[in-house]
């Protein structure tokens, strides 16, 4: 049944549908893919702000290299990780112009780290959303930066090894210490009272950019059921009782 | 008449299950039904149960979830 083929009983009102800035296209993500929640809550936040005329998104490489043909908006495609660079500029060269990237933490955290820093620490007025998987989901579940101690993934199939491959890199907590940034928070995406909250952070981040006032960067943590290789459900479980401890959720940096 | 009423789009649902499991209520379960992309979708086996809270919806990753609520003038009078 498609919603249009529907009828809805007299006395009932509407009160959750697409919103207008998502295409109709299909997303590419698998099922129970948690980058889907990120790109719906985006769009609702546009639709709010009322923004959409003059929003430029820029698609990461990884798995929302098509986030393009999921909304209604303008976009650039960013080569890997330098979708900062590219939003310096398109902000720089039109201000009135609302700029997000989207970005993966393979993208953000390991090839894109220096285009990351250095847009925070100029505090560029724009919006960063970090989708932290803690693994390269498009390529086939290799090692992130934020891929956590002992965690099996395809180029660490005895578990990361600390000693040679580092720590989970906390990005939020490593921005929050710049004076440039204007608002760093980490939020979830796994339930509907944390996606909640992540659509409260995606609208303080974007009205940031609306008044001026600089970098504003929203983690969300999420899975990846393909290459953690289970169940969407256990995939979120697996999140709350192993990501978030090592990527505590809340406000990281609000400079008034 | 239930609170609430669900549509899923079913060429969009994937059949991930995170509706199923979120719903408070129980409302929500696989349909003995697969899309053109084949996927096993979630279907209201329980529909009469539905308060329109909408937290399916809002875990759906497809967007595939749409809500509609009694309006309140209305369950007045059917109350
Ligand atoms: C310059 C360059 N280096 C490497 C790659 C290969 N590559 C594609 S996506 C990706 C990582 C994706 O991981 P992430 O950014 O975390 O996104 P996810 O798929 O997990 O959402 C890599 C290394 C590339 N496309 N371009
Ligand atoms: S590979 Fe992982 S991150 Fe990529 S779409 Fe599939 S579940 Fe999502
Ligand atoms: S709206 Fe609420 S009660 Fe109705 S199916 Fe969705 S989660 Fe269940
Ligand atoms: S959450 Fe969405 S995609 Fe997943 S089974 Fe439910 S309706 Fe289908
Ligand atoms: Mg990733």
């Amino acid at each position: 049944m498609s919603p249009a083929e529907t009828t809805i009983p007299q006395g009932y009102g509407k009160v959750f549908s697409r919103p207008q800035s998502l295409s109709d296209a299909p997303t590419t993500y698998c099922p129970g893919c948690l980058h889907g929640v990120a790109t719906r809550l985006i769009a609702e936040v546009i639709d709010e702000l009322g923004i959409k005329d003059r929003t430029v998104g820029i698609a990461p490489v990884g798995c929302a290299v098509f986030l393009y043909r999921f909304y209604n908006l303008d976009f650039v495609q960013a080569s890997h990780g330098r979708a900062c660079a590219v939003a310096t500029g398109l902000k720089r060269a039109n201000s009135d112009l609302m700029v997000f990237s989207y970005q993966g933490d393979g993208d953000l955290a390991a090839i894109g780290t220096a285009e990351t820093v250095h847009a925070a620490n100029r505090g560029e007025n724009f919006t960063v959303v970090f989708i932290n998987n803690q693994i390269y989901g498009m390529t086939g579940g290799e090692m992130a930066p934020t891929t956590l101690p002992g965690q099996r993934t395809t180029t660490t199939p005895r578990g990361r090894d600390v000693a040679s491959t580092g720590y989970p890199l906390r990005i939020s907590e490593m921005l929050a210490q710049l004076d440039g940034p204007r608002y760093i928070t980490r939020q979830s995406l796994h339930d509907a009272p944390h996606i909640a909250k992540s659509r409260k952070a995606l609208l303080t981040a974007f009205s940031n950019q609306l008044e001026g006032k600089g970098f504003s960067m929203v983690e969300l943590v999420a899975a990846c059921p393909t290459n953690f290789k289970m169940s969407p459900d256990k995939a979120n479980k697996w999140l709350v009782e192993q990501a978030l401890p090592a990527y505590p959720l809340g406000d990281l940096k609000v400079k008034e | 008449m239930a609170k609430g009423i669900t549509v899923i789009d079913k060429e969009r649902c994937k059949g991930c299950g995170l509706c199923i499991s979120a719903c408070p209520f129980g409302v929500l379960g696989f349909s003995d039904e697969h899309n053109s992309s084949g996927y096993n979708v979630a279907t209201a086996v329980a529909p009469e149960q539905c308060t329109g809270c909408t937290i399916c919806a809002q875990i759906c990753p497809d967007v595939a979830i749409e809500v509609y609520r009694k309006e309140k003038a209305e369950s007045k009078e059917a109350a």
